[in-house]
Formats: C-alpha cells, sequence, structure tokens
C-alpha cells in the first residue's frame, strides 16, 4: 500500500535521481562535501511505551536514517502538531526526553516549529523530525548495491519494539515486559564502517521489520535473498507473544536494530566489530544473497524446507483461535 | 521455549518422515481440518518432505473463511450506523462482503474496534452506555465458550446496549456434510486440536464408526502435525478405522465441562451456511430464546441478504478438499491477499493465502 503510494503518487510527481534511490536518506553534494538528509514523521500511540517515549523515538528514528547512509548525524529539526488540550506536563516529559536522548546522541535540535489543531483533529501529539548528517569519503551505501554471494547482517534480536507498543496500548500483559529496543545505532555504524568499507548496504528494519527491509532491497537491486531461520535472533518474550498473538516476528517493527550487507570476505570480520559494540552483541549472519530469484526473499527453515518471506499486505492482524 | 522447541525438532521430525516413508505402501489422501494446521504445513513444507503417495488436502477449518458473506455484510452495515460501535476480532477486517470490508467502513467513518477477547467487547458497553455496542461472534468451538460467557455476562450484569452478531460453527457436521458428498476424496483426517481442547475427543467416535474413516486429533506444530500423519497412515495400511488422539498434551477425551456448559446454557444448535460450501444442517449455533435481547438478528431492524460468490473464486472446491489453490486461474494474479475474491485468501489461516505467502512461487530447495 505504502509503496504503491510511493511508485504512483509521489515518485510520479516529484521524481528526481536522489529521491529515485528511495533509500533512508538522501546523499546530496555541496560544494564537495556529501550531506545526509532525512525526515520522518512519529505518530505513535500509545506517547509513553517501556523502553522509551514519541520524543526519545524521534530522535533514534531519525539519527538511524542518517547513519544507515553512513552519515555522522550533526543536526535536528522538531515539528510539533499538538492537539488543543494536550497536557503541558506530558509534552514537558516529551521534550525533556528528546533532549536527553539528542544529547546523548551527540546531535542537537537547532530549529523547530509548533502548530496547534483543533480537538479532535489530532491524537495528542505528532512530532516531524528532519536530519543532517556529513557523510565520510569513500563511503557508500544503498539499497541498490547488494550482490549475488553477499552476506546478511543482523545486528540483535528482532520485534521488541512493536511487540512492546502492542502491549501497551491493547493492555496486554505478560510475565516479563517487553521493552522497546529505542536507540541510536551511528555509533555502531562508525564501528562498523572502521572496520571494513566492504559493506554495501544498511537498513533499520523499522515499521513492517526484517521482511519488508529484505524485501525492499532484494526488489531494489535485483537479487534474491535466503534467510535461514534458525540463525535469526528473537528473545523469548517477543517469541512468546509473537505464539500467543498469531504474529510473525519477521513482520514486527525495531527502532534499535540494523540489517547490513556485506560482500562474503568481510562478513566475519564486520560481525566481531558488531558484536564488540553493545547495540551490536547480539548480531548474527542470517542469510546469502542469491542470483536465483531476483527480488523474492526466502528461507531456509529448520526442518530443511525452503518457503517465502513475503512482503506484508497491510498491518499484521492477530487471529482468532 | 518449551512446548514449542521440542515439537519443531528438526531430527525428530526427520525421523517421524523416515517411519512415514517406511509405512507407506500405496497413496492416501488426508486432510487436516484446521487453517492453523494448514498453515504449519505450508510455512514448514511438510507436504514437501511426505512421499509422494501421500496427499494433504486443506479442510474448512479457517473460522475467517466459511463466515458467510451476509454476515460480513451485515456487520459492515451495522457498523456504519452512528449509533452502533462494531467489535470484532482483528482478522475479520479486510474479510471481503459483497461490496466492502470493514476496513473500508472504518475508513468511511464507521466505529470499528479491535478486541483479542469478547471481555473487551463488554467493556466497551459499560463505557458507552449510549452507544450500542455489536459483538461480530464467529468462530469454531474454540470461539464459542468465551462468546457465551459474553453474552452471559451481560445478562447477568442487565448490560442493555451489547449483542452479538453471532456466526458459530461445529467442526463434526461439516466433517460428515464432506462425507457424504459423492466427491469425496478423503481417506484420513487430523482433526482440530484446539477444537478438541474444548468439546474433546469423543464428539469424533460417531464419525469415524459412521464411515469407518481413520480421524487422529492433531497439533500445531510440525512435529504434532508428522506424527498425526505416521498415526494415520499406519491405521490406513493396518486397514483400521479408529479414533486416537496425537496432540495428548491437550486434548482429553471429555474435553473441558465448564467451558461446554456455558456454550450449552447460551447456545442452541441450528442449520448454518458456510461460505463457499452452503447450508449443512446442524451445524451452527445461535443464541438461545432466553438471550434474545442479545442477539443483532432478533434486535436489529435488518435486510435479509443472500448474495453469491464471485463466480470465479473456486474456494468452494478448495474448502472441500476437492482443488488446491494454485489450480485456480485467479490465484495469485487477480486473487491476493490485498486484493482477494475469497476468503480463503484473506485470513492468515486460509488456504489460499497459505499458499500465496508460503508458495507462490517454485522454490528449489
Amino acid at each position: 500500500m505504502s509503496a504503491e503510494l510511493i511508485r504512483d503518487v509521489f515518485l510520479l510527481a516529484l521524481r528526481n535521481p536522489v529521491l529515485a534511490r528511495l533509500d533512508d536518506q538522501a546523499i546530496v553534494s555541496v560544494h564537495g562535501q556529501r550531506l545526509a538528509i532525512t525526515t520522518d514523521s512519529f505518530v505513535v500511540k500509545p506517547l509513553f511505551f517501556p523502553g522509551g517515549d514519541i520524543g526519545s523515538l524521534a530522535v533514534h528514528g531519525t539519527v538511524n536514517d542518517l547513519a544507515m547512509g553512513g552519515a555522522t548525524p550533526l543536526f535536528l529539526s522538531a515539528a510539533f502538531i499538538i492537539e488543543e488540550g494536550f497536557s503541558m506536563d506530558e509534552l514537558r516529559r516529551i521534550v525533556n526526553s528528546m533532549q536527553q536522548a539528542a544529547a546523548a546522541a551527540g546531535v542537537q535540535v537547532v530549529t523547530g516549529d509548533t502548530k496547534v489543531v483543533e480537538r479532535g483533529k489530532g491524537d495528542g501529539v505528532f512530532i516531524n523530525s528532519t536530519g543532517i548528517g556529513l557523510v565520510p569519503d569513500g563511503v557508500d551505501l544503498s539499497a541498490n548495491r547488494a550482490r549475488p554471494g553477499d552476506k546478511i547482517l543482523l545486528s540483535g534480536s528482532i520485534g521488541e519494539h512493536g511487540i512492546a507498543i502492542l502491549a501497551q496500548r491493547e493492555g496486554l500483559e505478560f510475565e516479563t515486559q517487553i521493552q522497546s529496543d529505542s536507540a541510536a545505532l551511528h555509533t555502531l555504524v562508525a564501528d562498523m564502517l572502521a572496520a571494513t568499507r566492504e559493506i554495501r548496504c544498511m537498513r533499520d528494519p523499522t515499521r513492517g521489520g526484517v521482511s519488508s527491509t529484505l524485501n525492499e532491497i532484494a526488489e531494489q537491486s535485483g537479487v534474491g535473498i535466503q534467510l535461514e531461520e534458525r540463525e535469526i535472533p528473537v528473545c523469548e518474550g517477543v517469541r512468546g507473544a509473537c505464539e500467543l498473538l498469531g504474529l510473525d516476528p519477521l513482520y514486527v517493527a525495531n527502532e534499535g536494530k540494523l540489517i547490513a550487507i556485506v560482500a562474503p570476505a568481510a562478513a566475519q570480520v564486520l560481525l566481531q566489530a558488531m558484536r564488540r559494540h553493545p547495540l551490536g552483541s547480539g548480531a548474527q549472519i542470517i542469510g546469502t544473497v542469491n542470483a536465483a530469484d531476483p527480488g523474492l526473499v526466502t528461507m531456509r527453515t529448520p526442518l530443511g524446507t525452503v518457503r517465502i518471506v513475503d512482503m506484508l499486505a497491510g498491518d499484521q492482524l492477530p487471529r482468532i483461535c | 521455549m518449551k512446548y514449542l522447541d521440542e515439537y519443531r525438532d528438526a531430527r525428530i521430525a526427520r525421523a517421524l518422515v523416515a517411519q512415514i516413508v517406511q509405512s507407506t505402501t500405496r497413496p492416501w489422501v488426508l486432510m487436516e481440518i484446521c487453517g492453523g494446521q494448514t498453515h504449519t504445513i505450508m510455512r514448514y513444507g511438510i507436504d514437501e518432505l511426505l512421499p509422494c503417495g501421500i496427499e494433504l488436502v486443506h479442510g474448512p477449518g479457517c473460522p475467517v473463511c466459511v463466515t458467510p458473506l451476509e454476515t460480513v455484510d451485515k456487520s459492515i452495515e451495522l457498523a456504519l450506523r452512528p449509533d452502533v460501535i462494531l467489535v470484532s476480532y482483528g482478522d475479520m477486517l479486510r474479510v471481503p462482503g459483497s461490496h466492502s470490508d470493514l476496513f473500508r467502513a472504518k475508513a468511511q467513518g464507521a466505529d470499528v474496534r479491535v478486541a483479542y477477547t469478547p471481555t473487551e467487547a463488554l467493556k466497551t458497553a459499560r463505557l458507552n452506555p449510549d452507544r450500542k455496542i455489536v459483538f461480530l461472534a464467529i468462530g469454531f468451538e474454540t470461539t464459542a465458550p468465551p462468546n457465551a460467557m459474553a453474552a452471559w455476562q451481560a445478562k447477568r450484569e442487565g448490560l442493555t446496549n451489547f449483542s452479538m452478531l453471532v456466526s458459530q460453527v461445529l467442526v463434526p457436521p461439516a466433517i460428515r456434510a464432506l462425507m457424504v458428498s459423492s466427491t469425496n476424496r478423503v481417506q484420513g483426517f487430523i482433526a482440530p486440536g484446539h477444537v478438541c481442547t474444548v468439546m474433546g475427543c469423543k464428539e469424533y467416535e460417531g464419525l469415524v464408526r459412521d464411515f469407518r474413516i481413520p480421524i487422529v486429533v492433531g497439533g500445531f506444530e510440525p512435529v504434532d502435525i508428522l506424527e498425526a500423519i505416521l498415526m494415520l497412515v499406519r491405521q490406513l495400511e493396518a486397514g483400521g478405522a479408529k479414533l486416537e488422539n496425537q496432540y495428548v498434551r491437550s486434548v482429553s477425551y471429555a474435553g473441558n465441562l465448564p467451558a461446554q456448559q456455558i456454550m450449552t446454557e447460551v447456545f442452541e444448535v441450528g442449520d448454518q451456511k458456510w461460505r463457499g460450501i452452503g447450508l449443512i444442517p446442524q451445524s451452527g449455533l445461535r443464541l438461545r430464546d432466553e438471550y434474545a435481547s442479545f442477539d443483532v438478528e432478533r434486535i436489529f431492524d435488518l435486510d435479509e441478504i443472500t448474495i453469491d460468490e464471485p463466480a470465479e473464486c473456486i474456494s468452494a472446491q478448495v474448502l472441500r478438499g476437492l482443488k488446491k489453490p494454485p489450480d485456480c486461474p485467479a490465484f495469485g494474479m487477480r486473487c491476493t491477499p490485498e486484493n482477494p475474491l475469497g476468503a480463503p485468501m484473506v485470513s492468515a489461516e486460509g488456504a489460499c493465502a497459505a499458499y500465496y505467502r508460503y508458495r507462490r512461487h517454485p522454490v528449489a530447495s
């Protein structure tokens, strides 16, 4: 749905070579200096959740979109759309959390905007954030660069953000509370780029999860991807919640994980570098790029059979029984 | 994770496959009733591991798939009324009625809410005394007890703004209908483990006796399904026709008696239309007269409608195990989960959706 919208409406009207790459960030050259620019809107509900809130999420999400292009994040903007009557205390909490997240990530919020909309015309608070960063020389990451034989690395266990949000929103209580993995990934990325320049592409598998991200890469690079189910890390809490609700963790959102595609010879070096960083300690090689089925993502199950890992049509719906 | 890892263990699965291969001397057609089992078979490629003589056909046990078009249309009509809040299990929202679905109704301004349990619908009723809360009570014997409990609780509390649009179906009459059909090919059934957890195995004794057909109550993990297949094949090869229980960690002979009691107290058995199959005598549940004031059909003025499926959709044959989803010319072309022609493509547990999701393209293993 969202892919159709981008193709049929936005790309059709606004097409240019930078936009057409459809990466998480645009990379443009200004006087010989490469700049990464990204923008993202945050409409998360609930506004506060275990492991974060809409303020910290806006910073992490924007920083991560820059980091996935290999950029060093520098400055952010913050535009708030606030529903009339929204609690000032909650707004202060959100803005303070934003400041803390920005300080921890070493970025500054340097411009902003506020709009108040009538009651009922918004949902508490929406935040839009734009980020700017610098791309070091020699770094060229893009979703169209995956090549047959490349290895696919995942920085840690999946599904925590999506399940934390779902549990909070729907009032589901599990034995152990699942925390969102929301985190700024740019220092992990810096360590990865220091370890090897053979990384072809990096993406953070947010909405739509690992499966959607890999399907996009497979399509944009014109390659197939095969995953090994047993190598994909999922924590017990997420596994249990997904079993109970009939959800597949491969489609659940993450906010502090990344996928890297790397030339085969550099895969082990990169894996070790990721595991040395606290945000990559659970990293795994989860699959390989192939030439067999361009655009298709498949997965070898523990039983040795192979199945498709499809792009999700709409949101996952909890099943009846 | 306990109760999961050991039932997804590749070594145990391979050993079971070897035993199935060893036991099979002739071709057999087996049907798994439940959509959850179909999903596991497709997800793990279990059919690809079996000897080629063993054919798995997929049964009608997807609650979303068999809910009649008329019920979906009624739910949309009700949801669009400004005084109504329609509460539904999540996977009903994308099911196409004859001209729309609940998601689209929601986009048009209908108040449609997703619930995980019927008690959430009751909570909505308590919190919105000035609105009429309609709960879309669908499903097999698995959802019948909690749905019955909601009506029972509403009656006890004297809630006057809560009602249910009921489309409850029962498994044993559906198996009977398949067996008496002249086109039947099925030689052994894997009975649905969750339904039998509620109802026990006992309901299936009569079917085994009347039709001399083996039935094995099976679970939902790959090892469960393979073990159930092995048990069926061994019976068939030996000329047997017994009721056996593979899913012993959950299913007893008598089932969950308090759950059965609340079902009987609130619901009575009646004829029921199944989407894609048609009317099956005595195969559904409806609210008893004592619960008439909670019955949407009796308290709302709804048009009686009868609608036919799109002619191109072969769900009738798919749900009876006569055809496989890829046999349909529309499969994956004019019928996809985003734009489904028929219900088996909508629900994650529908056979067409399972094939589309896991098996759309030929995959080299």
